[in-house]
């Protein structure tokens, strides 16, 4: 067999399937073929990432994390699953029972919505539509709706707070995470995530020289797509709408059982969706990062960058604390917006000068200069020192 | 510069995790049923009646004054005193009979681990175990222990806290050997007196 054969097997299969059914059936059986995989694999794939982040991150505070249900506790997943199942599910007598219902299923609804426009590898995409992007971010702003209902429909005070919460900075990010993907959009000429992934395609020498990670525009774009995606995705330091330690679990306080294992799951389908975007629009979507590495095939290529997004979540996760609302805010209005802003500046000066260093530091110029001015403008004069504890040394 | 910060924290991080990977000693979890921590000495968790010799009820120390179950703080001690005597089995007495406790509880769900009962006992009969995965199905019966679940040998008591055993031993015996000194100082002072009734004062309340 051919890497060729090997990189299209997937699709080889599914013609395949999709012929042997009765005409009639045919487009059916095809959009269930395409939709069924990603419904397994994004799921367990979940599964996968919830015992890796728990030993990760017991290994970044120097425990073991879970090690006990089968080997090296990887069956860990499965018994949670399982407790999750046979756990009573209580819904609040004050509960708006329909919508406190619906609003897990619709948070895991419209996250899994958002494959449909991820290329998994070659000719592997759901629905190949001109304006993906524009799909996938009102596919995640109708996250917001579900999140929303879910605080609203528990009738609790702490869900209301973390769902209002959660509003607020999802809106709030979501401008950046849409301005940073605009540079993108304005270089590769395009929405659909198949023909950007097509613009990056090619090397110099070994190096995949067009990804556009590998531009000033395009790496600072990344950095803030991606620190926006970890806002998108209530993710650590970003976590206050769930902060434990204030508001209990937020919007899914009243949620328990195997509904309150959907929201997990909906906002772990959420990161891998946002994460493979992040792939798709920066690091190449299916292409191998060497161009001597293009014999395996793209559907792994495409994971491992997403696991690699995913580990690097988890890492700071494990690295910073929570932040503080108007922190929050300040640094989505007073940082993220400028720094996206002058990233579409440098991406428009990008496109119109000839290839070359020049264009490089040209490009870079604007960023680099406003970093460091916004840096020094919002720590506002105030010197940060290494703190000293009276009491505790 | 903005970001030194994190970026300094992301290497800690990263050290952590792949320095737990290739050094034992930043791992500082225990596994705990498989493995296990060793005790302090002065851990304590309950408190148990302490025998000496082979046969827990002939030859508990305790004779049922009753101090512990007035000191104990949340009250969780309940002793019915005999209304008979025992014979002095394991010989701590000097021979001489006492009382027993007919019924001695301990509500575990109550004690508060003060020390207390240990503090004041003049016979040394209590002192705290140092066992811990104590657990059980039954809330009410399985926490209230008899006299018999509370007994434990002496060599219990030396194996958990062997200084505090050792003092116990020498103070017990101290004791004995001037109990046992007296009736035989004032049957040599006075032979034509009968032993002074009261000899065995300083063991009974």
């Amino acid at each position: 067999m051919t890497t060729q054969a090997v990189d299209q097997i997937f699709v080889t299969i599914k013609h395949w399937l999709v012929l042997q059914s009765p005409a009639v059936i045919q487009p059916a059986v095809s959009v269930l073929l395409s939709v069924l995989p990603l419904l397994i694999i994004f799921p367990s794939l979940f599964a996968v990432t919830t015992v890796l982040e728990r030993k990760g991150l017991g290994r970044m505070q120097n425990r073991y994390g879970p090690n006990r249900v089968g080997p090296y506790g990887f069956l860990q997943p499965l018994a949670d699953g399982i407790k999750a199942l046979i756990k009573e599910d209580i819904v609040p007598v004050g509960a708006d029972k329909l919508v406190h219902f619906l609003a897990p299923l619709l948070l895991v609804m419209t996250a899994f919505l958002e494959y449909a426009v991820i290329p998994v590898g070659r000719n592997m995409v759901v629905a190949d539509m001109d304006s993906a992007l524009v799909f996938f971010f009102a596919a995640g702003a109708a996250m917001e709706v579900s999140i929303f209902m879910a605080g609203w429909g528990s009738r609790n005070k702490y869900s209301m707070l973390g769902a209002m919460r959660a509003v607020a900075q999802m809106i709030s990010y979501e401008a950046p995470l849409i301005l940073s993907s605009i540079a993108v959009v304005m270089i590769a000429g395009s929405l659909s995530t198949t023909t950007i992934v097509e613009r990056q395609a090619g090397y110099w020498g070994v190096w995949p020289y067009h990804w556009y990670v590998f531009t000033p525009w395009g790496m600072a774009g990344f950095v803030l797509f991606m620190i926006a995606a970890t806002a998108e995705s209530n993710r650590s330091p970003f976590d206050l709408p769930e902060g434990e330690s204030e508001i209990i679990a937020g919007y899914f306080t009243e949620y328990s059982g195997f509904k309150f294992a959907l929201f997990f799951l909906g906002e772990y389908l959420g990161m891998f969706a946002i994460s493979g975007l992040a792939v798709t629009l920066f690091l190449g979507g299916w292409a191998a990062p060497l161009s001597f590495l293009t014999f395996i095939p793209s559907w792994i290529w495409f994971f491992a960058k997403l696991m690699t997004l995913i580990a690097g979540f988890i890492w700071i996760r494990g690295t910073l604390p929570r932040l503080r609302m108007d922190q929050l805010m300040n640094f989505a209005w007073k940082f993220m917006l400028p720094m996206t802003l002058v990233v579409i500046f440098s991406a428009g000066i990008w496109r119109f000068m000839p290839s070359g260093i020049v264009r490089w530091v040209v490009c870079a110029i604007p960023i680099v200069l406003l970093y460091w001015l916004l840096g020094r403008a919002l720590m506002g004069g105030r010197k940060l020192e290494k703190r000293t504890y009276r009491f505790a040394e | 510069m903005l970001g030194i910060g994190i970026i300094q924290g992301l290497v800690e991080t990263a050290r952590n995790f792949f320095g737990s990977y290739t050094s034992k000693q930043r791992l500082t979890t225990v596994q705990f049923p498989d493995e296990r921590l060793i005790q302090p000495e002065a851990a304590r968790v309950f408190p148990f009646l302490v025998y000496d010799t082979d046969d827990w009820e002939k030859g508990l120390r305790c004779v049922a004054c009753k101090i512990c179950e007035v000191e104990c703080p949340p009250q969780c001690i309940s002793i019915t005193k005999s209304a008979d005597k025992k014979p002095d089995y394991s010989g701590i007495y000097s021979g001489k009979p006492q009382f027993y406790p007919e019924k001695f509880d301990i509500d575990v769900s109550v004690c508060m681990s003060c020390q207390i009962c240990v503090e004041v006992c003049p016979f040394e009969a209590i002192k705290m175990d140092n066992a811990f995965e104590l657990s059980t199905d039954d809330r009410f019966g399985g926490l209230m222990w008899d006299k018999q679940r509370l007994a434990m040998p002496n060599s219990h008591y030396q194996a958990i806290h062997p200084t505090d055993a050792a003092e116990s031993d020498a103070a017990l015996a101290e004791k004995k050997a001037k109990a046992e000194a007296k009736p035989a100082a004032a049957a040599a002072a006075a032979p034509a007196k009968p032993a002074p009734e009261k000899a065995g004062a300083a063991t009974e309340r």
